[in-house]
């Protein structure tokens, strides 16, 4: 049923009787033309993308826990596209482009809120990297702003101008990123995807694949053999593993980091801000809640709980940025696993195996992709080939020295 | 928190060391004719095991020494700690 104001009358006067359940909880069939295994959001929007665009109805999205239990539903939910690199700039803004057509386009209120994203600077050095970096991104055509000092006074207000040692020299703003309601695009994907006829299948662990050479034919799961013409991964967190399972290794390495929420408070902050002399974020939620991030613990994980530490280092950049929220109580802390790359970036694209395809390797930033991971891994399923915009971020990339290191780092998943 | 016994210094807190990831990788013999795959394997495909990992840490405020660690990426338990340049010891397998 479509959701729409006529709707909510009619439902209003009869009742609320009539409203059925937003998709279907399907039971495996014994073959797929695609299976993807992961359904968390990208997994949920290959599958919608796949149906929607490219015709291939025949569909499996096979998730071990229920829809959006993982990494979708643990984040600090920020969307914005100010990269530096060609090789991910145009992606990332294809995808903002998409999240300001999703709530239409899924018939599902994703509450995006395009409240502005500023990367704050605290030095000239730095101020000059981010005028470059606005120039990069207005010539691939999103939005920039470069802001002074007196510009930031104005938007935020608790920002800490004092600070001798990371006075704010101004800021690069995105006035088109913000937050979303991360629980909202995994159900409004499965919603849309199990509408156009594919199959969500919860509590379905893939275990093993069957290989015929060069070819995937079946996936093993905890609720039997699924026969499959094509497989996607879209399990950021757990990518090496599932792709070991398939006798490839990648080159990533599996890490913890953690997100927080303060006790509810009033509108405080009404954009995304991020310190840009230590590592953390803050943005503030429609129930009043603070809700911040910093660095990943620094060591290969897959413990979905962080270390303190972290929490304690977190907690510094907050009140070096924000003397004020030394006084705000925290109300929960949370730890998701998320797949490293040495330079960065995510791989999408083929894997060595004929009809084996992934999406992964999101480090940080994996929400904000959602909608363009599952659009390219869908062009890619559909097509065998890359689309240009994930072209370059393929796997292949690390052999032919053509990484995408937009941070600098260094081949080191733990400084990414 | 982890406490971490160096070898040098004794057990002391996670604070005062830096992890310098997956150990006993090890370059290519022969650099003049190793493949770009070969170097690709050495500089960024890493082991990322959901279980026993044998790993780097450097003491960086402490002795400033490297050594090796084998740790649970679950439980985050240490099973052995040993020095740069010998073997990974048999745990947890």
């Amino acid at each position: 049923m479509r959701y729409s104001i006529i709707n909510v009358l009619k439902q209003g006067l009869a009742g609320q009787k009539g409203w059925q359940a937003a998709w279907r909880d399907a039971t495996p069939k014994p073959q797929y033309d695609v299976v993807i295994v992961g359904g968390g959001g990208h997994g949920l929007a290959t599958a919608y993308y796949l149906a929607k665009l490219h015709g291939i109805t025949n569909v499996a999205v096979l998730e071990k826990g229920w829809i959006g239990s993982g990494n979708t539903g643990r984040n600090t939910t920020i969307v914005r596209s100010n990269y530096l690199l060609p090789g991910n700039e145009p992606f990332y803004e294809h995808s903002l482009k998409l999240w300001e057509g999703m709530s239409r386009d899924l018939n599902f209120n994703v509450m995006f809120s395009q409240r502005g994203v500023l990367n704050l600077c605290h030095s000239d050095a730095q101020r000059d990297a981010y005028a470059r970096r606005g120039n990069a991104m207005l010539m691939m055509g999103a939005d920039a702003e470069l802001l002074d000092a007196d510009q930031v006074r104005r938007m935020v207000r608790g920002l800490d101008f004092q600070n001798p040692r990371f006075p704010i020299t101004g800021g690069l703003l995105q006035r088109r990123g913000g937050t979303a309601r991360h629980d909202a695009v995994a159900w409004g994907y499965a919603r849309a995807a199990s509408e156009l006829g594919v199959d969500i299948i919860q509590n379905c662990e893939v275990t093993g694949f069957v290989r015929d050479d060069d070819r995937i034919t079946a996936v093993e799961t905890s609720r039997g053999r699924i026969a499959a013409g094509k497989v996607g991964l879209a399990v950021a967190g757990h990518s090496s593993l599932l792709a070991e399972m398939a006798g490839i290794r990648l080159p990533i390495e599996s890490h913890v980091l953690q997100a927080f929420v303060s006790e509810g408070l009033k509108p405080w902050i009404d954009t995304v801000v991020t310190f840009g002399a230590g590592h953390f974020y803050i943005s503030q939620s429609d129930k009043g809640g603070l809700v911040f991030g910093g660095d990943i613990d620094g060591y290969a994980s897959y413990a979905q709980r962080g270390n303190l530490p972290v929490v304690e280092h977190v907690a510094a950049g907050a009140v070096a940025l924000f003397p004020a929220l030394g006084r705000v109580r925290l109300l929960r802390s949370w730890g998701g696993v998320m797949d490293m790359t040495p330079d960065g970036s995510p791989i999408i694209g083929k894997l060595p195996i004929g009809n084996l395809y992934m999406t992964g390797g999101w480090c940080y930033g994996g929400f904000k992709a959602t909608p363009a991971s599952g659009w390219c891994l869908a062009h890619t399923i559909a097509n065998d080939a890359p689309h240009a915009l994930n072209e370059a971020m393929s796997l292949e990339r690390f052999a032919r020295g053509r990484a995408i290191d937009e941070r600098g780092a260094g081949p080191r998943p733990n400084l990414h | 928190m982890l406490l971490i016994p160096c070898p040098h210094c004794g057990p002391r807190a996670e604070v005062e060391f830096r992890c310098g990831g997956e150990a006993h990788v090890v370059r290519p013999a022969e650099p003049e004719s190793a493949s770009d795959e070969v170097w690709r394997d050495y500089l960024f495909v890493r082991k990322s095991p959901k279980g026993v990992h044998f790993e780097r840490w450097n003491h960086a405020h402490g002795c400033q020494r490297w050594f090796n660690v084998a740790r649970d990426t679950v439980s985050d338990e240490i099973l052995a700690v040993y020095r740069m340049g010998e073997a990974p010891p048999e745990v947890g397998r």
